[in-house]
Order: structure tokens, then sequence, then C-alpha cells
């Protein structure tokens, strides 16, 4: 290679860099947005607009209006939405309190408490579907044992089953949201609880007066969270009860599958349009939080 | 004095004993059943026992070889739980960390945009996107293929991993690409050799995120796998449940398997894990 090509050669690198710069940052940055762009054009929008393009026909939501099992999937939802949530919440702020304590053993508690959210549903559903057993279960057979009488049939139940569930979301989602709230907790300097303390402040006024205002806006939003994760939870309701007894223990998540599966597609979109007025405001409050 | 400071130091022990106890309890008994069963023969298992009175491999053996009709693909099922969980990270770190660099650091216009597209689609309940997602590959002709399930899965993982790296790049130091780009580097180079090393901590948190999001997914694998040969194993043991003469103590043996993994990987990543998703849900 002669002198003269190197320096071509060398020339016709900077002129390509710089030419790369020229065209570059805007361009580069269409070019490495590109692919999540075409993710979400073809498998979120699309989806979503064929979803309301088979949603259309106003017949669809007479129909669904007409069938008993829809209302009773609106009320389920609401109140697995109300109660579980709460409820989950509540304790998960109770807990986050109690984890805050150095203590060796609650150390190893806190990283046995977070097994339940690290490991698959179907694996724990299945092992407390089987305690469940009317017969062969060891909750009725512990309760026969003690009391020599038949403990209930918990699945067959429309309330029991219902009220199971939310316990399996519960149990599989609590970790999660306590350690969130946990870390929020810990955020707030300790001066703050030291000069309390020396104020003569009890734990309930130290909790009332600086833990409740630091913590309100995450708790609150953790809740509101959990609140739209929560109506697409399908595995804690269909994996325990399978929708049953009699289709009396659906939530909205479920429903849209049954109706899938029963080949009323039409039925299945007409679901999730109809859960939108409620999803979408919560939706968009939520991204108005979170994209500052 | 003392008396009543030991005092209070007794009963602000018994106090968080007592609660120590039963969350305790509360998150160990399901798992503790589901590992009763899987070392108790079938009789044993069905008798209400609270300890294993008589503890055995068998179970165990039964899974490895594949000796029920239950579970002749085990094996081929795990593989494939393994493959679709990968597959979705990587293209998952590759899809998010892209656009992550290009929102954040190139300053895109438009970036804003596509971050509040990404937020929409993590709010969006995955429930409600998982029928019009089976319409849609039914449409694509994926369904039933591993990839439509990869798909799916990178659809539901990006846009919090998105989200998350693009916290994490905010806060690196701007002099650094200034300094890049002066040298003479490319956005590209500025991408593969600064960028990407120093995320590597923010990336072991998302990749490990999507990861055991498509390790545990049931829904989406269950809508659209079809075939017993690509179902992952999550789905195979689901239609266990359908079934009256279920083999409950090889179904928890292999859901005891199935659960190890995640647990191991979750406790390896824990310190990447909890400063990475954490720091996202504190913001709000």
């Amino acid at each position: 290679m002669t002198a003269t090509s190197i320096e071509t050669a060398r020339r016709d690198t900077t002129r390509r860099a710089r030419s790369s710069q020229g065209l570059s940052k805007e361009a580069w940055g269409r070019i490495f947005v590109t692919p999540y762009v075409l993710i979400f054009l073809s498998l979120v929008v699309f989806p979503v607009g064929y979803a309301f393009w088979l949603a259309r026909d106003p017949q669809l939501y007479v129909e669904l209006a007409k069938d008993p099992v829809f209302l009773r999937t609106a009320i389920n939802t609401l109140i697995f939405l109300l109660v579980a949530i709460n409820v989950k919440m509540m304790v998960a702020l109770f807990l986050s309190g109690f984890f805050t304590h150095k203590r060796w053993w609650v150390k190893v508690l806190a990283v046995l408490f977070v097994l339940p959210w690290a490991v698959p549903s179907i694996p724990t559903i299945i092992s407390m579907r089987f305690m469940l057993n009317p017969e062969w279960g060891v909750i009725n057979q512990l309760i026969f044992k003690l009391t020599t009488e038949d403990g209930p049939n918990w699945l067959n139940d429309p309330t029991l089953a219902l009220s199971l569930s939310m316990v399996v979301h519960i149990w599989k989602s609590l970790p999660f949201w306590t350690l969130i709230l946990l870390a929020g907790r810990l955020a707030i300097p300790l001066e703050l609880y030291e000069a309390a303390s020396v104020d003569g402040a009890g734990p309930w006024h130290r909790f009332r007066f600086i833990t409740w205002p630091s913590m309100r806006t995450l708790y609150v939003t953790c809740t509101l969270l959990s609140m739209i994760f929560t109506v697409g939870d399908f595995n804690s309701v269909y994996l325990l009860t399978g929708g049953g007894p009699a289709d009396l223990t659906h939530v909205l998540a479920t429903l849209g599958i049954r109706y899938l599966r029963l080949d009323q597609v039409g039925l299945a979109m007409a679901t999730i349009v109809v859960a939108l007025p409620f999803v979408l405001p919560l939706v968009f409050f939520m991204m108005k939080r979170l994209s500052r | 004095m003392n008396t009543r400071k030991l005092l209070r130091n007794v009963s602000l022990e018994s106090g968080l004993l007592l609660i120590g106890i039963p969350v305790f309890l509360w998150t160990m008994i399901p798992l503790y059943h589901m590992f009763l069963f899987a070392i108790s023969p079938k009789d044993a298992a069905f008798s209400g026992q609270l300890w294993p009175t008589n503890p055995t491999l068998r179970n165990f053996e039964i899974v490895f070889q594949q000796k029920h009709h239950f579970l002749y693909n085990f094996w081929l099922q795990m593989w494939n739980s393994l493959w679709i969980s990968s597959a979705t990270a990587v293209i998952t770190l590759m899809v998010a960390s892209a656009a992550a660099f290009a929102i954040s650091r190139l300053r895109m216009k438009g970036g804003r945009l596509v971050m509040n597209f990404a937020l929409f689609t993590y709010f969006i309940p995955a429930a409600f996107l998982a029928v019009p997602m089976y319409k849609t590959m039914t449409i694509y002709r994926l369904q039933g293929s591993d990839l439509s399930l990869i798909l799916a899965m990178v659809t539901i993982a990006s846009p919090y991993a998105i989200w998350i790296l693009r916290q994490a790049s905010d806060k690196l130091p701007v002099e650094l690409d200034e300094a890049a780009l002066i040298d003479g580097a490319s956005p590209f180079q500025l991408f593969r050799l600064v960028y990407i090393p120093l995320m590597v901590p923010s990336l072991i948190a998302v990749g490990t995120y999507a990861l055991l999001l498509a390790w545990n997914e049931y829904l989406y694998a269950f809508l659209l796998l079809q075939s017993e040969k690509t179902l992952t194993l999550p789905v195979a043991l689901g239609n266990f449940l359908s079934a009256d003469d279920s083999p409950w103590e090889l179904l928890m043996t292999a859901g005891f398997i199935y659960a190890l993994p995640p647990a191991a990987i979750y406790y390896a990543f824990r310190r990447y894990m909890s400063s990475g998703l954490t720091a996202g849900a504190v913001k709000g």
C-alpha cells in the first residue's frame, strides 16, 4: 500500500465519520428508536385498533348487558379492586414499617418474604388449590380432626371462592408493594424521627405526622397502579376457581378469555371496551404522574 | 428508669415477633405444602400430614425420567420456557437500550412522545391486551409459534425496561457524550463503546426482569401456544388442572422444580433488582 492510498483511506474515514455525524444525532436517534416504534405500532396500536373495529357493533353491548354473567363479573371486579387492593396496600404499609427494624431474623424473613413474588404463579396456586380440596386437602382434614365436622367446600361457594382468589392475589403481590413502600420509608430522613422522639412523640404520632405525610403520594400512586394491574389479574382467579362455580367468580380479565374460548370474539372485545372508561382515566393520571 | 427501658424493649421485641411469626407462616405455608407433596408418596400426601412422614425422592425420579403420561414432554417444555424467556430478555434489552439511548442521550425530537407510548403500553392491563394480541397473531400467521409468544413478551416487557433505562441514563454526565463526539465517535460508537458499558447494572436489572416475566408467564403462553411440543411448562401444568385423575404429587414436584430457577436468579441479582426496580416507583 502506498503512502497516498493510506492518505486517501484516512481522509475517507474522517469524511465518513463527519458525514455520519452530519447525518447524525437526529437521524441516528430515529434509527435507534425504530425497533421499539415498530413493536409499538404492530403489536399495540394495530391490535387495539383491530379490537375496537371488532367491537364496533352496538348490538354487542346490548347482548353483553343482557348476559347475567357480565353483570356479576362487573360487581366481582369492583369488589376485587376495592377490597383486595385496599387490604393489600394497608398491610403493605404496615409491614414496610416492620421491615425497617434491624434484627438478624427480620433480615432473614425479608429474604423469604419475597418468594411469593419471585416464583411463578402456577405452582403455588396449584398448591393452594389442593390445600382447599374438600376431601383430601390439608385444611379440611385439620378441621375434621379438630372438630369432627366436615369443613366447607371452599371453591364451590361463590363468595368463598372469590374471597380466596383475593387471598391468592394478596399473597402473590404483597411482597412487591411492601418493598416499594419500604424504599419510600427508608428515604425519610432519620433526624425527623429523632427530633420527634425528643419531643416525646409516640409511635402513632410519629406515623401520623412524619411517615404518612412523606409517604402519602407514593401510597396513592401505588394503590392506583395496583388497581390498574389488578383489573388484569388473570391468574389469581382463573387458576384457582376457573371462574366457577357456575361462572359466578369471573372478573373482567377472565371474562374476556371466557368469551374468546366460546368463540365470541366480538363479546370478548366489547368486555374490554366497556371497561375502558374506568381504566383510561387512571392510565392517563398515572402517565402524568410518572412522566414528569 | 432501667426497668422501664427493659420493659419497653421486651414489649417491642415481643411485638415484632407477634408480627414476624404470622408473616413467616403466611409466606411459607403454600410453598411448604408444595415441597411436602414433592417429597411424599401419593397416599401420604393425601392423608393431610403436616410433616413428611415417609420422605422419598421417587416423584423427582418420575418427573426427571418423564414416566407419567402428563409429563412425557417435561424436558422439552422446560427447554421451551428457557428458550422463550432468554430470547425475550435479549430482544427486550436490545430494543429498550436503543430506545432509551435515543430518548435520553441523543435527545431526539419526539422522544417524549415515544416515552409516552411506552408508558401507555405499560399501564394497559396485560389481560386486556391478550385477546387483541391473540387475534393479531392469527392475522400475522404467527399464532401457535414460539415467535408469537416472544414478541408478545417483548411488547409487555420493553415499556418498563425503557422507562427504567431512561431514568438510569439521564443520570450519566453529558460531558461524556460531548467528549466522545468531539473525538470523532459516531453515535453508534458512542452507544456501543461508552453507553452500554456504563449501563451494565441497569441492564442486568432489566434483563432479569424480562427473563422472569417470560418464564413466569401463564396467560399469553396459554393463548398463543397450542401443540404439546411447543408449550411452556406453566401451560402444561395448567392443563393438569382440568383433568380428574391429575397426579397432584407429580404436579407439585414439577411446579417446585419450575419455581427454583426464578427464585435463584432473583436472589443472585437481588442487589441490582431492588435498586433498579424500586428507584422508578419511588420517584412518583
